[in-house]
């Protein structure tokens, strides 16, 4: 009996927790607009959250782009389709491995970034004396950082996927001899700015949301302790990569799901 | 029903002040943060206009909480905080964003934000709520630097300050926007003595020069009692145990009242929480 009463418990805890989530996200957009007539916070945070990200997503975009050539080399020499090589690092790239690597990063990066930022302004009662003088901080810590994710995701993922072909270029032509023509022409023959990149851009825009509002949100509901803060953190990089993840397949099943 | 040896009287001795036009009431307030911890236990207080009250008791006795469900940071689980005659609901935003402009709270420790600089922090309330010059907006930011000492501060960064400059830049903060309530919780905790009378002189001050209405939450007796007009001792639970005028608390005979306005060890308030006997703890009964 006491079993059964603890799983009603603990099944509403969850239930109430999928509220407070939607409820904190509904209120996250609808701060959206106000956030956007004070740019110079929302500038600010782009250079926060996207410029200082840049280091770890462009060496890992490169690292990404030489490793995939190489592998990909290997696999297509012996079907004599090592011209194709430069048209499968770029579609890897800007449909998959760009938006989903470069949100785990984000997620790594800025996310945790974001939590621990605002579990700590929640912890030193910086959001109480806010509302207290009358500041939604909603509205004036919140949302400029969202838009600053929003916004910061797509470019850092353009980026990575363009470091990374470049990564891939240097290694297929400069190192193994791949023909320069080759590599570029199949490139601007068979990827679709629409199809691809753009459907990519989609990706990394929505995995942009996603991280944005798990860090945010984990930030605000920590609990004001400095072991609440580790724990939130720590969640904002799990449940952010997992719901990257999962969202991927379902993105990619609805993107690219005819030939 | 308050013992008759203990005051109940308003400010200055008089009972009749207390009730009339105040600007806060609290009525039969319940409140905890779950249902086996209640803070505040049927509380009913009022804080009358243009007074300084200090709430003085005990660690934990509830005294912030009392704020935070004045500043609607906190919902009472029953009863009503009553604000100029509107009763708070900490679940309506409008409200509160409404209410709170009216406020003006010093926390605790200070609640700086430590992005910003010395100035902006006190600046930070007039550009968000005033519509006035920058330039207006620096000379009434260092006029409130300047009244806590710290206006050759005012480019410092938070993070260079000491913990008594910082409370001493969160009280001109809190200030700031000339509020008709404000909230001091702990004002004097970790300023040096000199200040402690500097703060308390300009609670005083700025009260009688405004208009205003301070609340002061505090473990400090003698600064509470030079400034305040009408003092309330709170012990655990939120229990009252009395109140009335300085004069009245410091000559009060009840032993309660008298333990705590003179820090005696012993008395009807126990040092040591709750705990089994020592011998018990110490396992002495069975070494014997």
């Amino acid at each position: 009996m006491i079993a059964i009463a603890r799983l009603g418990a603990r099944t509403l805890d969850v239930l109430r927790g999928f509220g407070r989530a939607a409820w904190f996200f509904a209120d996250l957009v609808r701060n959206v607009p106000g956030a956007l007539r004070r740019l110079p916070l929302v500038v600010s945070q782009v250079y926060a959250i996207g410029n200082l990200s840049l280091v770890i997503i462009l060496a890992s975009g490169l690292a990404v782009g030489f490793v995939l050539a190489l592998q990909m080399y290997y696999a297509l020499v012996p079907y004599g389709a090592t011209e194709s090589l430069g048209l499968i690092v770029n579609l890897s790239l800007v449909r998959e491995l760009g938006p989903v690597v470069a949100a785990l990063l984000f997620a790594g990066r800025a996310g945790t970034s974001l939590t621990a930022e605002i579990g700590l302004m929640k912890a030193g009662e910086q959001l109480a004396a806010m509302e207290m003088m009358a500041v939604d901080p909603r509205a004036r810590v919140l949302a400029p950082r969202f838009i600053g994710g929003v916004v910061s995701m797509p470019l850092l993922a353009a980026l990575f996927s363009t470091i990374g072909i470049l990564g891939a270029y240097v290694v297929a032509v400069g190192l193994i001899g791949v023909d320069a023509g080759n590599f570029w022409g199949l490139m601007q023959d068979r990827v679709d700015v629409w199809r691809d990149v753009g459907n990519g851009i989609v990706k990394s825009f929505v995995f942009g949301v996603i991280c944005t509002a798990v860090a945010l949100y984990q930030g605000y509901e920590t609990q004001a302790t400095p072991e609440g803060v580790a724990y939130a953190t720590t969640r904002t990089v799990v449940i952010s990569s997992l719901c990257v993840l999962g969202m991927d397949f379902v993105l990619t099943a609805l993107m690219f799901s005819t030939p | 029903m308050p013992p008759a040896n203990r005051p109940t009287s308003g400010p200055r001795g008089s009972s009749a002040g207390l009730s009339t036009d105040p600007l806060i009431v609290i009525d039969h307030v319940t409140f905890g943060y779950d249902a086996s911890r209640v803070i505040l236990n049927d509380v009913s207080l009022q804080f009358r206009r243009g007074k300084v009250t200090a709430i003085l008791g005990g660690s934990g006795c509830g005294k912030t909480t009392l704020l935070r469900l004045i500043g609607g940071i906190s919902g009472a689980n029953s009863g009503r905080v009553v604000f100029d005659g509107e009763v708070i609901n900490a679940r309506d935003r409008e409200q509160l964003l409404r209410l709170r402009r009216r406020m003006g709270m010093l926390f605790q420790f200070g609640a700086l934000f430590t992005d910003l600089t010395v100035y902006d922090n006190v600046a930070f309330p007039l550009r968000e709520h005033a519509a006035l010059s920058e330039e207006m907006i620096r000379d009434i930011v260092l006029m409130k630097l300047n009244a806590v000492g710290l206006r050759g501060a005012a480019g410092l960064r938070i993070s260079e300050v000491s913990g008594g400059m910082a409370r001493r830049i969160a009280l001109a903060r809190a200030i700031a926007m000339d509020p008709e309530l404000i909230m001091y919780d702990e004002p004097f905790a970790g300023l040096d003595l000199i200040s402690m009378g500097v703060a308390a002189q300009l609670i005083r001050k700025l009260t009688d020069a405004t208009g205003s209405t301070a609340l002061v939450v505090s473990h400090d007796v003698p600064e509470c009692m030079a400034i305040s007009d009408h003092v309330i001792l709170m012990a655990g639970g939120g229990r009252i145990v009395a109140q009335g005028t300085p004069d009245e608390l410091m000559n009060s005979t009840d032993p309660e009242v008298r333990q705590f306005v003179r820090g005696e060890p012993d008395g009807p308030v126990k040092f040591h929480y709750a705990a089994p006997p020592l011998a018990q703890d110490f396992r002495l009964v069975d070494r014997a």
